[in-house]
């Protein structure tokens, strides 16, 4: 096939690649989206396959079939409950491709300026984004204590290794025959992954994930630099803006900025402020729930990353069912943050078959809770805590939270007392109108689809 | 390399970076928070397109060994990410249902 040809598969490939995105915007139309992706990415594949200058197909064959074994499983037998590792786990893939490519060209081509230029940014970013996203992944997989890791001088050993680095990098672009400089800058950048998320804590994923993501994009977009490769540019462009505009957004429902996620380490500084004295709260058994649930007109729930963690997620779809069909009107409260990875609660509640248009956005439900009998939080904390509004000295002051504390009646099902993944104590646990369901997410809501019944023959 | 520039660049190349910049912006934007997790894992999926850079490396004549052991393994890690990106954001979406017809 001639390089014309070839051209226009990847010109096709772009168009597809675009409508996929766009379709994604809606459920109505994001398998369409799907396919468009997957039919793009068959005709580049396809259009390479048919380059002149391809002609060893054996080591392809091999690698495509090995790639095959691998991925399939990694997609059907994930539970979605492991969706986010399964996601740094891909970022970790996505960016050791970009590095090894990149690297793999220098050494063969030593190529200068603009491309050098290039093949430095491409490596940087892909190898620390690999590092990167296997801390996240060993994090999140609880292979590694998730609770952030600080010690001194951190933020400054940090943007050492990162600022030698890129000095190591410009000084290739300069000199690319020293050839020596390559490994040393190479295990720069992975060292530099590593410690980039070692400071980053539970509460932090959802930031973090979409920002790795977006690195491992522009990685491949600058790979096409690299290769003058127009369709890469734009894929690895595309996927580079929607992880930054993710983790934009991850920001802003944390009131916090880039600098404060990488280098604030949350969950550290309210040490001190942890108070010592038991104050007293109001704990509840099943029975008591299942009687004012099942007396009430409308409860909304707000799931946290706990109900991921109990996978009770079909054992709220229970309970959906249950009170749906006397009547009540039961919404879902989701905040941007909830869970370990922009929209993973949304997932976990599609999975267990609720339906997606009883599930809202914290802006559309927040006037809400003030007509609302409940508000059942199954395993959230931050984002329902009171002090982010009334606390000035409280480190989530500003945070937008959900209003759970106007509803009728807060109930809460949560393991024990501990704090959160921040450290910090949440007000609403004390307030008169809270009943605390202390035990395991998933059995506690067993028990209270078990007393409805009996609390419905009673009323 | 058309002409002896040492420091040329790629001009054309920086409009089409630019342009998808700002289209990704317009496109992401509009994304329901309702599918974030399946937009990112199939804008991972499509960033997969890495393997086209690697198929070129792993398939060239007489590519050096260096060349070829790092080419298999981005080929194979591109296409695991291909694969399963698009199988699991289909797996995911299929699960997104409406109440009236949704309930199979």
């Amino acid at each position: 096939m001639s390089q014309t040809w070839v051209q226009l598969c990847y010109v096709v490939a772009a168009v597809l690649f675009i409508l996929s995105l766009k379709w994604m915007s809606a459920p109505a139309t994001a398998r369409r989206g799907v396919l468009a992706g997957e039919l793009g990415m068959l005709i580049a594949i396809a259009g390479t396959l048919a380059r002149p200058e391809v002609v060893n197909y054996r080591g392809i064959a091999i690698a495509f079939i090995v790639g095959t074994v691998a991925g399939v499983p990694l997609a059907y037998l994930m539970p979605m409950t492991a969706v986010p590792q399964r996601t740094a786990f891909s970022h970790a893939c996505g960016a050791l491709a970009a590095a090894l490519i990149g690297t793999a060209e220098y050494y063969q081509h030593t190529p200068h300026g603009f491309v050098m230029g290039a093949i430095v940014a491409e490596t940087l970013l892909g190898f620390l984004t690999f590092t990167g996203s296997l801390m996240a992944f060993g994090k999140l997989q609880e292979l590694l204590p998730g609770r952030p890791f600080t010690y001194r001088f951190q933020n400054w050993i940090n943007l050492g290794i990162f600022g030698a680095a890129l000095a190591l990098g410009i000084f290739l672009v300069a000199f690319p025959e020293q050839r020596w400089i390559f490994p040393i800058f190479a295990s720069l950048a992975l060292i530099f992954g590593v410690l980039l998320i070692i400071p980053i804590g539970g509460a932090d994923m959802p930031t973090v994930i979409a920002l790795l993501n977006s690195y491992a994009g522009l990685s491949a977009a600058a790979m096409g630099f690299a290769l003058n490769n127009d369709l890469l540019v734009i894929a690895g462009t595309l996927d580079g803006s929607s992880g930054f505009i993710l983790s934009v957004i991850m920001c802003r429902a944390m009131n916090r900025s880039f600098t404060n996620v990488l280098f604030g380490a949350f969950g550290k500084v309210q040490k001190s402020a942890a108070r010592a004295e038991q104050r007293a709260v109001r704990s509840a058994t099943a029975e008591d729930a299942a009687e004012i649930l099942g007396s009430s007109q409308m409860v909304i729930v707000v799931p946290g990353y706990g109900m991921a963690v109990a996978q009770a997620q079909h054992k709220v779809r229970e309970l959906y069912d249950m009170l749906t069909r006397r009547g009540v009107d039961v919404r879902f409260a989701i905040h941007p943050v909830a869970g370990r990875m922009p929209g993973h609660m949304n997932v976990l509640l599609a999975e267990a078959d609720i339906p997606y248009d009883r599930l809202f956005e914290m802006d559309d439900i927040n006037s809400d809770f003030g007509q609302a009998d409940v508000a059942l939080v199954i395993g959230a904390n931050d984002v329902t805590n009171p002090a982010a509004r009334n606390d000035p000295g409280s480190p989530i002051y500003g945070m937008p939270i959900l209003n759970v504390d106007k509803a009728r009646t807060v109930m809460v099902i949560k393991r024990s007392m501990s704090p959160g993944f921040a450290g910090i104590d949440n007000e609403l646990y004390y307030m008169d109108k809270t009943l605390m369901l202390f035990g395991d997410a998933k059995s506690f809501l067993g028990d209270i689809v078990k007393a409805l019944p009996a609390a419905a023959m009673a009323a | 390399m058309e002409k002896e520039d040492p420091v040329h660049i790629d001009v054309f190349t920086l409009y089409v970076f630019i342009l998808a910049a700002f289209l990704g912006f317009e496109l992401i934007k509009r994304v329901s928070p309702l599918l974030h997790t399946p937009l990112m894992s199939l804008t991972n999926a499509i960033s997969a397109i890495a393997v086209v850079g690697a198929i070129i490396l792993l398939g060239q004549k007489d590519a050096p060994p260096l060349s070829r052991i790092l080419g298999f393994i981005a080929v194979t890690a591109a296409i695991t990410n291909v694969v399963s990106g698009y199988l699991i954001t289909d797996r995911m979406l299929k699960m997104f249902k409406k109440r009236e017809g949704g309930k199979r």
